[in-house]
C-alpha cells in the first residue's frame, strides 16, 4: 500500500529547489493562460498541489499566480480544475475579503469559495459577507440549481465556529425555510434522467412515488429514509437540514427560551397535560423558533417509526440505526427546552426501547435512550429501573469487545456520573461489569476510566472494587479465554491449536465444568452486597475465600499472562489504583480503614504473576500503606495481630522486599503511645521481638551463608525501626544495643561485602554505630528517633527549651565525644 | 460537525523513527475555534500542520495496540479485494485529552486497513454511528478511486478526487444522513467528474 515510490515523490516535493519551483510556476501559469483545459493543465496542478501539501512549512506563489488561480475558480470551468484550484489556494495565504468580494451566482463555485474562506477565516467579520450571499441567496425565490446545495452545511460550519453571526431575524428566517424543507418537501420521486427501455414513453414520464426503505410506497411526509430513483431540490434540502437541526437546536434552541418557561413551569407540574398540545393545526401561529421545534419533533417521530421497517440494504439498516440514535437525542433537546414535549415523547421512546430491549444489534442506540430516560423519567413520573437494570447488567456482559459500544457507554457514564450516583440504584454495583470495557481495551479507555472511578466508589463495595481491580488482568485473560471460546467450537480443534499451545491449555481450563465457578465468579456484572448476614463475618470469609479462589483462578491462567491484552491491561493498574486510594481515603471511615490495611497484607503476595506487575503494584501499596497510617496511626495497634505475622515471617521479604520495608517502617513511626493509647508495653515489646528475630535470622553469619538476596536498606530500616521501638520501652535498649553492635560483624563478612557495595556495607556500619550511640541518651534518641506530631510545627524551632538547633548541636558533641568508645 | 480527515500510514517506515506517521492526505474544515487569538496566517498553518501529525502518531500507537491484542493475522488483501480489506479492518475510537490540540475532548475515529489508517476527529457528542458510518464508505471511496491496495502513489497525485468525494459526502465537514439512493446519485454525479 505506501511503497518506496510514494516515499521518494513526497520527498521530491520536500527538496525541489527555488530556481526549478519557480519555473514551474511560469509553466503552470502560463498553462492556466492558455485556456487548456486537458490533461497537462491537470497533472501540472496536480503537482503544484503536491508541491504545497507535503511541506509543513508555507510557500509563497507568485501574486499573478494566486490571481489567475481565482478567477479559474470563480469562472464555469470543469469541477476538476476548480477543485484543484480550490485545494490549491487553501494551502497558501488570500485575503478572503478579496476572494468572497466577488462572489459569484454559480452555485457550485460559492461552495468551493466557501471551504477556502472557511479554512482562512481569522474572525467573523471576514465570512460576513459570504454568510449574507448565502442568506440572500434563501430569502430570494430562486429557481431549481441556484441555490447551492450546500447552503445548509457553509451555514451549519459558521455557525458552529461563530455562533453569533445570525441576528435574530436571519435566524428566524432560517428556521421558516428548514420547516418548508423538513415537513412539507415533495412526496414524488425527482425527474430522472430516463434510461430509455421499450416502455418508457410519455405517458411513463409522470412522476413516480417514493419508497419506504422496505419497498413499501410512502404513505406520509418525506424523511430520509425515503428512497427514490431520484431527488427533487427541496428533497436534497430536506437531507442537508435534518443533517444539521441537531446542531442548530443546540445553538438557538436551548437557554434562550428559558425565562418564558420558568413562568410557566409551575403550571405544567401543578395542572393536567393536556395531551393534545400544539397541534398541527394550530401550530402556524407559532413562532418560527417553536414552528422548527415542533416539525422537527414529528420527523422525528416519524424516523423512529420507519426505522421499524426491514431495510433491503445493509447500509440503510446502520443509517436507521444512526437516525434513531439523532431522533431521540433531538427528541431530548426539544424535552428539555419545553417540558410540554415530554408527555408526546415518552409513548414513542417507551415503545422504541421494547422494540430494540435485547437485539444485540442495537445496543449502541439505547443509550440515548437511556440519557432521555435520564433527563424526563423523574418529570413524566416513568419508572426508569429496568431500563438501566438492562443496560448496565446486560449491554457490557455481551458487547465488552465492540469498541465503539464501549467508548460510547463510558462517555455516557462520565457525563452522567452524579445523577447516575444519586438516582440510579444499581450503577455503583455495576462496576464488575464496567470494568469488562477497561480490561478489554485498557490502553484505550485508561484515562476515561481515571475520571469515571471516583463515582464508582460507595464505602459498601469499595474492599470489592479493590479486589476487583487487583485482579483486573485476569479478567482480561477470562474475557480473551470467553471471547475466543464463544468464535471457535471445540470441534474445530485445527483453529483452537492454531492460537498456540499456551492459549490452546487456558481455554481447555475454560471448558471445563471444575474450573466454572471461579470464572463465574470473575466475569460477575454485579458486586454483592450480602447485607442480610453479618458483613463482618462475610468480608473475614470473602478474604479466606477469595484468596483460595483466586490463588488457583491464577495459576489457571498463569500462562496467559504475557499475553498482549493482559500485558496492556496491567500497565494502568497502578494509576487506577492511585486514584482508588486517593478517592477512597476521603470517605473512609476507621472500619473501612482497617479493611483496606487488611487487603494491603494480604493482596501484596496474591497477585496475578505478570512480569513487572508485583513491583508495580508493591510500590503503589507502600505509598498508600504509609498514607493510611498517617490518617490513622491507630491502625498500627487495631491490625497488630496481622502484622505481627507479617513481619514475622521472613518470607514475606524474598518475595515483596519493599512492601516489607515500608510495612516496618510504618510501625517504627507510627507504634507509639503517643499516637493510640491502647499501645501497652507488652506489645512493643512483642513487636520488637519479632522483628529482632527477623533481624538475626537474615544477619546471621555462618560459613554456609548465601550471600543476601535483600537490599542493605532493609537492614538499615529495620535497626531503626528496632531502635525506635526500644526508645519507647526502655528495658530494650541493653538489647538493641548488644544487636547492634554486632552489625559490623555482619557487614564485614564474606558474602555480604561480595553482594553489596563498598558505600552500602559502610552506611550499614555507620547507622548501627550512630544508633547506638543515640541510645545511649534514651531522651534525646526518642526525639531524634521519633519526634511526635508537633516536631512539624513552628515551635520546635522557636522554643529556646525544645528548638531543634539546639538539639542538633548536643548531639553532635555527643557523637563525637563518644566516638572514641566504639566497639570494634 | 468533522473537524479534518487524514489518510496516514500505520506501517514502519524506514525512513520515519518508530512511531511515526506519513500522512498522504488531510482536509481540515475550517476554524475549530472562532476565538480570534492573534497568530499570523504562517504560524496558524504550521500549528494545524503539527496538530495532525500528533493525532497521527496517536491513531498509529492505537492501531497497534489494538492488532498486537487481538493478535489476528494481517490479511494482505491485493487490488480487487478492497471489500474483503474493509472486511478484515479495525475500528476503533478514543478521545484527545489536550484541549489545547482541538476543541474540548474531540474524539478521533479510525479505520485501520492494512498498512494505512482513514481518522476523523470529530466534535464531542457528535453522532458516532453516524460518524463511522460515512467513514466507511469514505475508506471504500479511497481504497477503490485511489487504487490503494496497489503499489502506485495515486493518493498523492490524485488528491483531487478525494477532494471532490469529501466534497460531496462530507461537505463543509457536515456528516448526512445519505440512504443508499442519495449516495447513488453522489456517486453519479462523481464519475462524471472523473471520466473528463
Amino acid at each position: 500500500m505506501y511503497s518506496a515510490a510514494t516515499e521518494s515523490l513526497i520527498k521530491q516535493a520536500r527538496e525541489i529547489k527555488e530556481d526549478e519551483l519557480q519555473k514551474f510556476y511560469g509553466r503552470v501559469f502560463k498553462l492556466l493562460h492558455s485556456k487548456d483545459q486537458g490533461g497537462d493543465t491537470v497533472d501540472s496542478l496536480q503537482r503544484l498541489h503536491l508541491i504545497l501539501s507535503a511541506t509543513k512549512y508555507s510557500r509563497e506563489l507568485p501574486s499573478d499566480l494566486v490571481m489567475k488561480l481565482q478567477t479559474v475558480l470563480c469562472s464555469s470551468c470543469p469541477e476538476q480544475l476548480q477543485v484543484l484550484s480550490c485545494s490549491i489556494l487553501r494551502e497558501i495565504f488570500l485575503s478572503v475579503h478579496s476572494l468572497c468580494s466577488n462572489v459569484s451566482q454559480d452555485s457550485r463555485t460559492i461552495s468551493y469559495v466557501a471551504s477556502i474562506a472557511l479554512s482562512q477565516a481569522g474572525n467573523k467579520e471576514e465570512v460576513m459577507p459570504l454568510c449574507h450571499h448565502l442568506l440572500k441567496s434563501l430569502e430570494s425565490r430562486l429557481s431549481e440549481g441556484q441555490m447551492s446545495k450546500h447552503t445548509l452545511p457553509i451555514l451549519s460550519k459558521m455557525i458552529s465556529v461563530y455562533p453569533d453571526i445570525l441576528t435574530d431575524d436571519q435566524v428566524n428566517l432560517v428556521s421558516r425555510k428548514m420547516v418548508d424543507w423538513l415537513r412539507y418537501a415533495s412526496m414524488q420521486q425527482g425527474a430522472s434522467v430516463s434510461s430509455g427501455g421499450f416502455f418508457s414513453g410519455p405517458r411513463t414520464r409522470q412522476p413516480a412515488p417514493l419508497m419506504e426503505l422496505d419497498g413499501v410506497v410512502t404513505g406520509d411526509f418525506f424523511t430520509v429514509l425515503c428512497v427514490g430513483q431520484s431527488y427533487t431540490e427541496d428533497q436534497w434540502m430536506n437531507m442537508y437540514a435534518f443533517s444539521m437541526i441537531r446542531s442548530w437546536l443546540l445553538t438557538y434552541d436551548t437557554g434562550g427560551t428559558s425565562n418564558a418557561e420558568s413562568d410557566d413551569r409551575s403550571e405544567v407540574d401543578s395542572s393536567v397535560m393536556s395531551m393534545v398540545s400544539a397541534t398541527s393545526s394550530s401550530s402556524r401561529l407559532l413562532p418560527p423558533k417553536e414552528r422548527l421545534r415542533e416539525k422537527t419533533f414529528e420527523y422525528c417521530q416519524r424516523l423512529i417509526e420507519q426505522s421499524d421497517r426491514k431495510a433491503l440494504k445493509k447500509t440503510d439498516t446502520e443509517l436507521q440505526k444512526a437516525c434513531i440514535v439523532e431522533s431521540v437525542s433531538i427528541m431530548d433537546i426539544i424535552c428539555g427546552e419545553d417540558p410540554s414535549y415530554v408527555y408526546r415523547a415518552f409513548p414513542c421512546i417507551k415503545a422504541l426501547y421494547g422494540r430494540l430491549n435485547g437485539d444485540l444489534a442495537y445496543s449502541r442506540t439505547l443509550i440515548p435512550i437511556a440519557q432521555f430516560y435520564l433527563n424526563h423519567s423523574e418529570m413524566a413520573a416513568v419508572d426508569s429501573e429496568a431500563v438501566f437494570r438492562q443496560l448496565f447488567g446486560h449491554c457490557p456482559t455481551g458487547q465488552f469487545n465492540e469498541p465503539m459500544l464501549a467508548f460510547e457507554f463510558i462517555q455516557f457514564c462520565l457525563l452522567n456520573a452524579s445523577t447516575l450516583q444519586a438516582r440510579v440504584t444499581n450503577y455503583r454495583h455495576s462496576f464488575p461489569n464496567l470494568l469488562k470495557f477497561l480490561a478489554w481495551n485498557s490502553p484505550g479507555l485508561i484515562s476515561e476510566f481515571v475520571e469515571l472511578l471516583p463515582s464508582l466508589l460507595a464505602p459498601d463495595t469499595a474492599i470489592e472494587l479493590l479486589h476487583t481491580i487487583l485482579d483486573l488482568p485476569c479478567l482480561a485473560a477470562a474475557l480473551d479465554l470467553q471471547h475466543r471460546s464463544a468464535c471457535y467450537q471445540a470441534s474445530d480443534r485445527t483453529l483452537w491449536d492454531q492460537q498456540g499451545v499456551k492459549v490452546a491449555a487456558c481455554l481447555d481450563a475454560f471448558r471445563q465444568p471444575f474450573y466454572r465457578g471461579l470464572f463465574l465468579y470473575i466475569l460477575r456484572p454485579e458486586a454483592g452486597t450480602g447485607d442480610t448476614i453479618d458483613r463482618h463475618f462475610i468480608e473475614l470469609l470473602s478474604l479466606y475465600i477469595i484468596g483460595c479462589r483466586l490463588r488457583m483462578l491464577h495459576e489457571i491462567l498463569a500462562d496467559m499472562a504475557d499475553s498482549p491484552r493482559v500485558v496492556r491491561c496491567a500497565q494502568v493498574i497502578p494509576v487506577l489504583l492511585h486514584v482508588y486510594f486517593n478517592t477512597v481515603t476521603q470517605i473512609s471511615d476507621e472500619k473501612l480503614m482497617n479493611q483496606l490495611m487488611l487487603v494491603l497484607l494480604e493482596r501484596s503476595g496474591l497477585l496475578y504473576n505478570i512480569r513487572t506487575f508485583h513491583a508495580e503494584v508493591q510500590r503503589v501499596f507502600s505509598t498508600h500503606l504509609q498514607t493510611l497510617c498517617k490518617l490513622h496511626p491507630s491502625l498500627i495497634v487495631d491490625q497488630s495481630r496481622e502484622l505481627l505475622d507479617f513481619v514475622g515471617s521472613p518470607s514475606n521479604i524474598y518475595s515483596k522486599e519493599d512492601f516489607y520495608t515500608h510495612v516496618v517502617w510504618v510501625i517504627g513511626e507510627y507504634l507509639s503511645v503517643s499516637y493510640d493509647t491502647r499501645c501497652s508495653v507488652e506489645l512493643i515489646t512483642s513487636f520488637f521481638e519479632s522483628l529482632e528475630a527477623v533481624l538475626f535470622e537474615i544477619t546471621q553469619v555462618r560459613q554456609s551463608a548465601s550471600p543476601p538476596s535483600f537490599s542493605p536498606r532493609l537492614i538499615t530500616v529495620l535497626m531503626t525501626t528496632l531502635a525506635k521501638l526500644a526508645t519507647r520501652s526502655q528495658d530494650l535498649i541493653p538489647r538493641v544495643s548488644l544487636f547492634l553492635s554486632k552489625m559490623r560483624l555482619f557487614a564485614r563478612s564474606a558474602p555480604v561485602t561480595a553482594c553489596y557495595s563498598e558505600e552500602d556495607s559502610e552506611e550499614i556500619i555507620t547507622r548501627a554505630h550512630e544508633l547506638i550511640n543515640l541510645l545511649k541518651l534514651p531522651n534525646v534518641a526518642q526525639f531524634v528517633l521519633a519526634p511526635s506530631a508537633g516536631g512539624d510545627g513552628p515551635r520546635w524551632h522557636r522554643d529556646t527549651n525544645t528548638s531543634l538547633p539546639q538539639s542538633m548541636r548536643t548531639i553532635s558533641t555527643l557523637l563525637h565525644r563518644h566516638s572514641s568508645v566504639l566497639p570494634t | 460537525m468533522v473537524i479534518c480527515f487524514l489518510i496516514h500510514t500505520v506501517c514502519p517506515l524506514s525512513a520515519l523513527s518508530a512511531g511515526e506517521s506519513r500522512i498522504l492526505y488531510s482536509r481540515s474544515f475550517g476554524p475549530e475555534t472562532g476565538d480570534g487569538r492573534d497568530f499570523t496566517s504562517e504560524q496558524r498553518r504550521l500549528m494545524q500542520k503539527e496538530k495532525l501529525h500528533i493525532v497521527a502518531r496517536q491513531v498509529r500507537s492505537a492501531v497497534a495496540l489494538s492488532r498486537e491484542a487481538s493478535g489476528n493475522p494481517c490479511v494482505e488483501a491485493v487490488l480487487g479485494e478492497e471489500a474483503v480489506a474493509l472486511g478484515e479492518a479495525e475500528c476503533g475510537v478514543f478521545s484527545l485529552c489536550n484541549a489545547e490540540l482541538f476543541p474540548d475532548r474531540s474524539v478521533v475515529l479510525w479505520l485501520g486497513v492494512q498498512s494505512l489508517a482513514f481518522t476523523l476527529v470529530c466534535r464531542p457528542h457528535e453522532n458516532h454511528l453516524l460518524a463511522e458510518g460515512t467513514l466507511r464508505s469514505i475508506a471504500r471511496h479511497c481504497l477503490e478511486e485511489l487504487r490503494l491496495l496497489g503499489p502506485g502513489s495515486e493518493v498523492l497525485l490524485k488528491s483531487d478526487r478525494v477532494d471532490a468525494m469529501l466534497h460531496r459526502l462530507l461537505p463543509h465537514g457536515q456528516l448526512l444522513f445519505l440512504n443508499h439512493r442519495f449516495v447513488f446519485s453522489l456517486d453519479k454525479e462523481r464519475a462524471s467528474y472523473v471520466s473528463k
